[in-house]
């Protein structure tokens, strides 16, 4: 349980990470800036250009990384790419396991999931519990192609079958560390930290 | 496993709420993020796929000691849209005819797997009664003339939704306020949320010793018709009449019917809106509820997006 509790704390339902007495750097604004690039070719380069595709990003963070993912796809293939926002409170596996329940938030997928091939996009991937929270999501809004997943941070510690198909920076971390992916859009900077 | 009052009264956070009794205790914070909770609720209704998986395994007991339907199919649909499991239970034919106590059924229905009661009863307090012995989460569906928190909270959304905004509204609710838990409900919430609530009838239904900031009296309906944003007539029920409450039907329906006359003389963008079940042809006029300014339906279909917020935030928390 207590990985779950560090899972829930670096995506903070919204609310920017707490700043930690010690907290060291792991991605730069600019790290942050070429993986996202170099995703982007990937996505292009893996579906063969960008046709049928779906970028979903996971609340909070994922939404906001799934929109720069779109900008680049844009910028280099000349096409705009959907891109979906999805909460995935009611999915979760651990709903009554805590002292307070998390609000919901919405979830607006712009186009009909069916055949499309969905780009899920989360900023940190960890136990694996939210994605498979995600997939069984995704999985009521339709029949999707496919689903890839793209994160900006791996930091081991499955306790799921899943795995990325993109991913920013692999990160080996110890259970108790936190990682905290700051965006722009909800934190101010771009970096990622570890933090203790 | 039983409560002290103050816990049960006054929840710490919207997120540790263990009941939902009346709106009296809730903070305009908390009925916001039900509000907005509850849109979420309603995306779900609105996809190919109507369920989420949120309170599976969850048990929501619908304990209803007096007739209903649409509150008691709506909280069915609630629960069912959410994945709990639902049973339905009516004091016709239980045990209650045995002569079993409020607490002993409550009890046992909690030994049974109970998370949530949802419990219409006609005597306010029932439902408190409940909440402070059973060991489950506690929905009020309707007490006596006491209380209806989930059809003011219905109220407040489809008013927000469709105008937008609560606080600075005026609305006027008409008819037998001394006997509506829902017009009391209305009373605490809207005025929580800042909005002005008008409460129009003859003087002998009116609940004259109720007394919230944010709430006049009125007695004469066509006097403020031009100023409201809403306005909700109550049922009137024959027995009132009988009772030498008002002087007939006919006579209510002259000075405090919404009439098609009325209508005309509402602002273009007034709500009007009814609880249900509706007295076609004496409280409201059957053209004007199901005229343009009607929002009767969608209050109905949105109860069941409130009542799924509602329960997704209580039965989720360990007890």
């Amino acid at each position: 349980m207590a990985s779950e509790v560090t899972a829930a704390t670096r995506n903070g339902n919204g609310s920017a990470p707490s700043p930690a007495s010690s907290a060291k750097q792991i991605m730069s604004a600019e790290d942050v800036r070429r993986a996202l690039t170099r995703i982007a070719h990937e996505i292009i380069e893996h579906n063969r250009g960008v046709r049928n595709l779906v970028l979903v990003g996971m609340r909070t963070r994922g939404i906001p990384l799934a929109r720069r993912l779109a900008e680049r796809l844009d910028e280099f293939e000349g096409v705009q790419v959907p891109v979906g926002e999805l909460d995935i409170t009611l999915y979760r596996d651990d709903i009554g396991m805590r002292a307070v329940q998390p609000l919901v938030g919405s979830t607006a997928i712009p186009v009909d999931v069916s055949g499309k091939v969905i780009v899920l996009v989360d900023d940190v991937l960890f136990t694996g519990r939210s994605v498979r929270a995600a997939l069984d999501a995704l999985i009521d809004y339709g029949r999707p192609k496919a689903i890839q997943l793209a994160v900006l941070v791996d930091r081991g510690h499955r306790e799921l079958p899943i795995r990325p198909d993109y991913v920013g920076k692999n990160v080996p971390t110890a259970l108790e560390e936190d990682v905290a992916v700051l965006l722009r859009e909800t934190d101010g900077v771009d970096g990622v930290e570890i933090r203790l | 496993m039983s409560l002290a009052v103050k816990d049960v009264l006054r929840p710490p956070t919207a997120q540790a709420r263990r009941h939902c009794l009346d709106l009296d205790d809730w903070s305009e914070s908390e009925i916001t993020a039900l509000l907005d909770s509850a849109k979420v609720m309603q995306e779900i209704l609105a996809r190919p796929v109507k369920k989420a998986p949120g309170l599976r395994g969850k048990m929501v007991v619908n304990c209803f000691y007096e007739a209903s339907t649409r509150t008691r199919v709506s909280f069915e649909v609630a629960a069912k849209s959410l994945s709990a499991d639902v049973v339905n239970f009516s004091a016709g034919g239980s045990s209650v005819e045995k002569g079993e106590s409020l607490i002993d059924t409550a009890k046992t229905l909690v030994a049974l797997g109970a998370n949530v009661i949802v419990i219409r009863h006609s005597m306010a307090g029932a439902p408190h009664v409940v909440a402070r012995n059973a060991g489950a989460a506690v929905i009020n569906a309707g007490d006596g003339r006491h209380a209806h928190p989930t059809q003011a909270l219905l109220d407040l959304y489809t008013m927000r939704e469709r105008i937008g905004r609560l606080a600075g509204l005026k609305v006027a609710i008409v008819g037998d306020v001394l006997h509506s838990r829902v017009a009391r409900s209305n009373v605490h919430g809207l005025t929580r949320m800042g909005a002005e609530v008008i409460l129009c009838g003859p003087a002998t239904l009116l609940p004259v010793n109720l007394q919230v900031p944010g709430m006049r009296f009125e007695h004469d309906l066509d006097g403020i018709l031009g100023e409201v944003d809403v306005v909700m007539p109550l049922r009137i029920q024959k027995e009132r009449a009988e009772g030498g409450l008002i002087p007939s039907l006919r006579e209510y329906r002259e000075r405090w019917g919404v009439t098609a006359d009325r209508l005309a003389r509402l602002r273009r963008d007034a709500l009007i809106m009814h609880p249900g079940p509706m007295n076609p042809g004496v409280e409201i006029d059957p053209e004007v509820a199901i005229s343009k300014q009607s929002v009767i339906e969608s209050q109905v279909s949105n109860g069941v997006a409130i009542r799924m917020a509602l329960l997704y935030l209580l039965a989720g928390v360990p007890m």
